[in-house]
């Protein structure tokens, strides 16, 4: 016999996490709900020495009238609208706002499942002076309450025990008491109304079960994204609110007014506020996190803080994993004799693994950050802050931290946006942040401002060329960044206007157990999910740049290498046996399928200042944009450039057209590195996009819209600058 | 504290004042989502703050604190319970 499943409900912020993670030790997994992209952790739940349960932690809601895929998973869990019906639910209730915390309480117990009320944050009440007589309201709710505090693991153990009490009535008791909220005539003849369609829709319901669902489809249908509503109820639930004739909120408000009014009746009773309150410890410290001048200039201070640490604190393990992967290169090149086997595990296999784990670091460091940040109850205080920015481009408030995540790197970033909470906010952010200028472009920005800028010439007697330029191709990808954002919400991802109804939660210092489990999950969720598909790009990358091999250019190279044989000085010899291995190496790629579609496009390629050797290029940054250094320098025949730019930058200099013009002008450098700028090339950010959006549309468009927007833009502006006369230097 | 008899719209309660919802007038989803927050006809609020740039601002409403933007706050009609300054509450209409 399966165990018992047991529901974790509550609002965000009322401390559900840290109970779960406390109620069910190390026992939690991580997967995503059946057909959703919205994940969940599950454990056991140990009630005493004879019963144990399955406990589902389900995503934090208000209520649940749902409007977005994670809202919706907690209603559809609770109706048992899943595959299975939950024995019982523990409600988590943040005592220090009770009656909007029981708000949901209330909505769960009219559904007619076993409850058990957690009263969390005894601790932080009875610093408020806030007594609750938690007995009295066992019998008002007709639910067990335990007073509880999750952070100090006070009360969990009658909490364990209430759950399996419950959970053993579950079976004898077929009727509870559920709470009678007496509805305004309104609302009970709009019930009667859609009761019809409701019994049809969900048959197998109690008929408790059957009047909540009523309720919560007369709440939440209409204007919502919900999918997979039986049609007969959504029709129903339409006629009957048109033919209450009156205005489209007064029917919501008659529902929530009745069950607020039923709290305070029940809360009224039986909690003791002090009669004055002196300033808590928050409202003191938001004046000034949330000042003016000290608001900003912590803001400033610590996002700084949250940039450094993605930029540079996960660079030693970023460079440790990166030699890692160089040694069993090695190691493979020593060990294997030459051939494709080799090549497909060096190049292949094990270059696809490093970057994979290549991004454990960013990743791991920004949850770290990002968790901080929102168990502190600061992220809620950023999104505040610079809400107004925000909103002119139609994003959330709380956009802004992956957008600056973006900077260092898309891939962490794309994950970070899931702290958004309505889809549509969070696929405009996903689909717009890769436009950020990430630490991935600096090496390419690098080596073409180092071919054509100068750095010595200064503009205005202050700034050097190559600095203005480089802080240019900044300046566009913020501008590009917000502009997409802009445009995405008015188009593909047109919808009504984000509300910033943001809740302020107290400051509470964060469980590191709670961080660490967190950023975990985030890590694995990583490597299986968007892992996989990364090595799986990375090896057929690596295929299109290496096959067909020709054996025609591989003779050649072995008559020189047989001549080379006799040069009588060793270290000559090896020099030039060297020289000759990349400029066989150049010479294959060219016969390779990414460089004869390179030289297929490369009519198309020429408006925009590029030939085929950078065409190829572009094709091999797709596995990370910082290996456009070193495809070019395999197309150019010499050694890899990936630590040492400067032959590749030589090569750059001097390579020319087919009709002998200079390839790298001042303009065509413009052109790549815009086109850099905007183009989606980074099959890790597909992968992790794939894997937040929870299908392949999303990256799709993302990779469309941004490859279009970089050849649009590269190609007007070497085609103005040639027609302006600049190209010609 | 006098009562005053004339509603104002949210956004143009003082920070500092408190007020009494009349109605939430906002497009359905985000005037559900204010309801199920306990902002409801009758609910006694205060703003506590305005973000440093102007929008949006901080609300304390049944014991917890809810950001809200301008333009929402300007859907919600409420009777001040403390006298709005005249050039503060342009839109008051009698009730």
């Amino acid at each position: 016999m399966s165990r018992p499943l047991v529901l974790l409900a509550g609002n965000p912020n009322a401390g559900k996490t840290t109970l779960f993670n406390r109620l069910t030790g190390g026992t939690a997994r991580v997967g995503n709900y059946p057909g959703v992209t919205v994940e969940c952790a599950t454990g056991t739940l140990r009630c005493d020495d004879t019963l144990s349960a399955e406990l589902m932690d389900l995503p934090g809601t208000y209520s649940l009238s749902a409007r977005s895929p994670d809202e919706r998973v907690a209603v559809d869990a609770l109706f048992a609208r899943g595959e299975r019906r939950p024995a019982a639910v523990v409600v988590v209730v943040d005592a220090t706002a009770l009656t909007r915390n029981l708000y949901l309480a209330l909505q769960i117990l009219e559904t007619g499942v076993p409850v058990v009320i957690a009263l969390n944050m005894m601790d932080a009440a009875r610093k408020a002076g806030l007594a609750v007589d938690h007995a009295a309201l066992t019998r008002a709710l007709g639910a067990p309450v335990v007073p509880i505090s999750a952070t100090r693991g006070e009360g969990l153990d009658a909490l364990r025990a209430e759950v399996g009490r419950t959970l053993r009535d579950a079976t004898a008791a077929s009727s509870r008491d559920v709470p009678q909220v007496t509805y305004p005539r309104l609302v009970e003849d709009a019930i009667t109304a859609v009761m019809a369609a409701t019994l049809e829709a969900y048959a197998d319901a109690s008929p408790t079960a059957q009047r909540a669902l009523s309720l919560w489809a007369l709440l939440s249908l209409g204007e919502d994204e919900l999918e997979g509503i039986p049609q007969v109820l959504r029709q129903s639930v339409a006629d009957a609110r048109s033919a209450s004739g009156v205005r489209s909120t007064e029917l919501d408000q008659a529902i929530i007014a009745a069950r607020y009014a039923w709290l305070e009746g029940v809360v009224v009773g039986h909690l003791t506020s002090p009669a004055s309150k002196p300033p808590t410890l928050t409202e003191k410290l938001d004046t000034v996190l949330l000042h003016r001048f000290s608001g900003f200039a912590v803001f400033v201070a610590v996002m700084y803080v949250v940039f450094e640490a993605l930029f540079s604190w996960s660079a030693p393990m970023t460079e440790l994993i990166e030699a890692g992967v160089a040694a069993a290169q090695g190691v493979v090149q020593e060990q294997l004799g030459p051939g494709s086997l080799r090549d497909l595990l060096k190049d292949g296999i094990i270059a696809g693994v490093g970057n994979v784990v290549v991004f454990v670091p960013q990743i791991a460091m920004l949850f770290l950050m990002l968790g901080f940040l929102e168990d502190s109850g600061y992220l809620a205080r950023v999104a505040f802050l610079i809400d107004r920015v925000m909103a002119r481009v139609g994003l959330h408030g709380k956009a802004f931290v992956p957008l600056l995540s973006g900077c260092a790197c898309a891939v962490p970033a794309v994950m970070a946006t899931r702290t958004i909470e309505t889809r549509r906010d969070r696929i405009a952010t996903m689909l717009a942040l890769p436009l950020m200028s990430c630490s991935a472009r600096l090496p390419v920005y690098v080596l073409v401002i180092g071919t054509v800028f100068s750095s010595e010439e200064r503009v205005l007697g202050l700034f050097s060329q190559g600095a203005l330029v480089l802080f240019t191709m900044y300046a566009v990808s913020v501008v590009a960044t917000l502009g997409a954002a802009a445009v995405l919400r008015r188009t593909v991802l047109k919808g009504p206007r984000p509300a910033l109804l943001l809740e302020l939660p107290p400051y509470r210092w964060p469980e590191w157990r709670t961080l660490l489990r967190n950023t975990w999950d985030r890590v694995r969720g990583f490597l299986v999910d968007a892992g996989t598909i990364i090595l799986a790009l990375t090896i057929v990358l690596w295929a299109l740049l290496t096959y067909p091999q020709s054996d025609a250019v591989h003779a050649r190279h072995e008559a020189e290498r047989a001549l080379a044989a006799q040069i009588p000085v060793e270290a000559e010899r090896a020099a030039r046996l060297a020289v000759i291995d990349d400029s066989e190496k150049g010479a294959q790629i060219r016969e390779s399928i990414a460089g004869r579609v390179g030289l297929a496009i490369e009519p198309a390629l020429t408006p925009l200042g590029f030939d085929w050797r950078i065409g190829v290029g572009i094709m091999g940054a797709f596995a990370a944009r910082e290996v456009f250094v070193a495809t070019l320098a395999t197309v150019f025949g010499i050694s890899s450039g990936a630590d040492d730019p400067v032959p590749v930058r030589a090569a750059l200099a001097e390579a020319t057209h087919k009709d002998g013009r200079k390839l790298m002008t001042p303009l065509a450098g413009l052109s790549l590195m815009l086109f850099f700028v905007f183009a989606c090339q980074c099959m890790s950010t597909i992968a992790v996009v794939r894997r937040e959006s929870g299908s392949w549309k999303w990256p799709l468009l993302m990779f469309t819209y941004m490859t279009t927007l970089a050849y649009l833009v590269s190609l007007a502006v070497y085609q103005l600058g040639s027609a302006l006369g600049w190209g010609l230097g | 504290m006098s009562v005053t008899p004339s509603t104002a719209h949210l956004d143009a309660v003082p920070v500092g004042q408190s007020a009494v919802v009349v109605a939430v007038d906002c497009e359905r989803p985000i005037a559900r989502r204010l309801m199920e927050l306990g902002v409801l006809p009758g609910t006694r609020v205060e703003v506590v703050r305005i973000a440093p740039m102007g929008c949006p601002m901080e609300l304390r409403v049944r014991d917890s604190s809810l950001s809200i933007r301008r333009v929402e706050a300007g859907r919600v009609r409420v009777r001040p319970l403390a006298p709005v300054p005249a050039t503060a509450a342009p839109d008051g209409t009698p009730s």
